[in-house]
């Protein structure tokens, strides 16, 4: 047998049936909804009087639209109270469970998926979300759909799918202090671009992949679309293994060891072969930041704003112009000294425990600058409450910044909860867009850490001298 | 359900080339409050579309006459990247745009288009430009999905797109009613699957492991 990659064997076990052309009908084990994307398909399921295929492998929580303010109810904004009904109405007719507000279970589906064990190595998993490739983390094949999609696998359990070409991208050597995650997959988008994913599935690999916890590989795996590709994954190992047992969806019992089995056969064959082969040296990556409104328009912390002078085409050099416009900025500037007026902490990519513990020690015993209004908003329930449990909340609370509830909040801004025109906010999300975290808003990318130390300093700083 | 089944197209074709333009503009998050592209149209691009004081953007090739109801789209490299929201790909057919050439694409966004029977065309990144130079004019072009030819100004740019993919195209196919008919297939993977990885499966109903 001809050898495979970690990506060949899930997508093989998956196949129903094959189609013309390198397509394939495959299962999908694990499809997740979440309140902006969910109703809509469940309810043109509905219109075509279809009913779900199999609600056991359907999971629902409320994120994108919910209020993360302290006391909050389902209708603590415009839109969110209808999309919330939406969800749990539907969720209740057709069987599906689903995590409601101040529940465990309940945060960013991206984060509690993997959280409760309904992610798991080699699923498939799908979401009406573009940053279900977080789960790829675990080594699942797990890739955002859009309502058409969804409502075909809430009916049916398979999606007709295109194999993708396959690249790896091997991190080889250390990271230094304060250099993390976000900072790899930010000089990853810097250095590839925003497209160099588009068409394939990404195998993350190499010493830096291997010695990273959970919570690093999610954030690694979840800028993934960023990169342009649909796909991110990770080998599964002993690390993973440790990490999903006894989690609550998670196989138990003579189950438990037949998965454990099954997953140590989740590696990519030595002598596989991939469409592109990259290899990246982690020692020459410190803390990265985006100076644009692409996640490729990244940068080393200790760099100046790009000139557009130097683009490679005109259409780059107007696509740069344009950026700097947007975003208030000058070329040739550095761009550590940015003054900042909003610090947002929270996202898929960014809100797990691990994330928080970092922020917080930078945070300790400092206060946030004044002018700058920071928040944290915890990724899940359970990111919650275990970060409580540490006393994670009472030092940000006593440095300034505000402890909110679980939820998806200003980094897609949809719940209202928006960073006012033209003010400038040092996200820990994964997306720059024009308008992303409200209109006019104007978003610089960086890690937990490059994030609270830019909220204490009022001003983007490397977090490696703060 | 059916679509229009889609043959050829010929109008004029705007450019719109910046490159990674995502579908957070394409669409803002709070104006998806419609599945109909009637509804969403006016939305479409609106970041870019209109100055701050709601006039027409005139740096906005569909803001000019000779692009106004432009039945194609020529887009810049990453077309649509970003948020897998499907309400971006309705706003642009709202604009009555039923297909877009570019030299890459979102992935999930060209997913979206197909579901929808809006046409992703991929070109050479040379070819891009080129059909956009002899576009410019507002002069007619021609899109040719059983031939698989784009022309415009007796010029020729010849495209592939997957043998499945044409043919939903072609006959305004959908994929739920075709997977629909795989119905009794997928039931017998599934019970052959819960022999296999037992522990890939949740079961909560009682009597459903039963048919395992
Ligand atoms: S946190 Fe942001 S990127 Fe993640 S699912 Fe929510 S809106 Fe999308």
């Amino acid at each position: 047998m001809s050898a495979s990659t970690l990506f060949d064997k899930i997508w093989d076990a998956h196949v129903v049936r094959e189609l013309d052309d390198g397509w394939s009908l495959l299962h999908i084990d694990r499809h997740l909804l979440h309140d902006l994307s969910g109703p809509p398909a469940m309810v043109e399921l509905r219109k075509r009087g279809l009913e779900v295929h199999d609600p056991d492998l359907v999971f629902a929580t409320p994120d994108h639209l919910v209020s993360s303010a302290a006391n909050r109810t389902i209708d603590s904004n415009e839109f969110g109270g209808a999309m919330w009904s939406a969800l749990r109405d539907e969720a209740e007719r057709s069987g599906i469970r689903m995590f409601d507000l101040g529940t465990v279970g309940q945060g960013i589906v991206h984060v509690t998926g993997p959280e409760e064990g309904i992610v798991l190595p080699g699923l498939t998993v799908i979401c009406g979300d573009s940053h279900t490739c977080t789960n790829g983390a675990l080594g699942a094949l797990a890739f955002g759909v859009g309502t058409s999609q969804s409502t075909q696998a809430l009916a049916t359990q398979v999606l007709a799918q295109a194999r993708p070409r396959q690249l790896r991208i091997s991190i080889d050597g250390t990271l230094a202090a304060h250099v993390t995650a976000k900072d790899v997959a930010l000089a990853l988008i810097g250095r590839f671009g925003a497209s160099a994913g588009a068409g394939f599935a990404i195998e993350y690999a190499g010493p830096v992949v291997e010695a990273m916890e959970m919570d690093a590989r999610l954030t690694l795996c979840n800028l993934t679309v960023e990169l342009g590709a649909k796909f991110g994954l990770v080998a599964p190992d002993s690390t993973t293994v440790a990490w999903v047992r006894g989690r609550r969806f998670a196989p138990a019992g003579a189950e438990w060891q037949r998965a454990i089995d099954a997953w140590a056969k989740l590696v990519t064959d030595p002598d596989a072969v991939f469409d592109r082969d990259e290899v990246v040296d982690a020692t020459t990556i410190g803390p990265f930041v985006t100076w644009g409104t692409s996640p490729e328009h990244a940068i080393a912390i200790d760099d100046v704003v790009p000139d557009p002078a130097g683009a490679s085409d005109t259409r780059q050099r107007e696509s740069w112009q344009a950026a700097l416009d947007y975003m208030g900025l000058r070329a040739g500037e550095p761009i550590a000294g940015t003054p900042v007026d909003w610090v947002f902490i929270g996202s898929c990519a960014n809100s797990r425990l691990s994330d928080l513990r970092a922020a917080a020690r930078v945070v300790e015993g400092r206060a946030v600058a004044s002018g700058v209004s920071a928040w944290v908003v915890p990724g899940s329930e359970v990111v919650r409450r275990d970060a409580e449990a540490e006393g994670l909340d009472a030092v940000f609370r006593a440095a300034g910044f505000e402890w909110r509830l679980p939820g998806c909040s200003m980094c897609v801004a949809a719940n209202g909860e928006r960073v006012p025109p033209g003010a400038r906010c040092v996200s820990t999300s994964n997306r720059n867009f024009v308008g992303r975290q409200g209109p006019g808003a104007r978003t610089h990318l960086a890690s937990p850490v490059t994030a609270a130390a830019a909220a204490i300093a009022g001003r983007l700083v490397d977090v490696r001298c703060a | 359900m059916s679509r229009e089944p889609f043959r050829t197209v010929t109008g004029a074709a705007a450019p719109l080339l910046r490159p990674n333009l995502d579908t957070d503009v394409i669409i803002r998050i709070d104006r998806m409050v419609s599945t109909r592209p009637a509804a969403l149209a006016p939305f479409a691009f609106e970041a870019i579309r209109y100055c701050a004081d709601g006039s027409d953007n005139p740096d906005f090739a569909l803001n000019h006459d000779r692009f106004r109801g432009a039945p194609i789209l020529i887009g810049g490299p990453n077309f649509g990247c970003g948020s897998s929201r499907e309400p971006a790909v309705w706003a642009i057919m709202g604009l009555g745009i039923r297909c877009i050439v570019a030299p890459s694409f979102g992935d999930i966004f060209r997913a979206n288009c197909h579901q929808n029977g809006l046409l992703p065309i991929v070109l050479e990144e040379t070819d891009v430009a080129d059909l956009a130079a002899v576009a410019a004019s507002g002069a007619p072009v021609t899109v040719d999905l059983q031939a698989q030819r784009v022309t415009a100004s007796e010029r020729v740019w010849c495209f592939t797109i997957g043998a499945n993919q044409r043919v939903a195209l072609l006959d305004g196919l959908d994929d739920l009613d075709l997977a629909l008919r795989d119905l009794d297939g997928i039931r017998t993977w599934e019970h052959a699957d819960r022999e296999l990885r037992p522990w890939a499966w949740i079961t909560t109903r009682p009597g459903k492991r039963s048919t395992a």
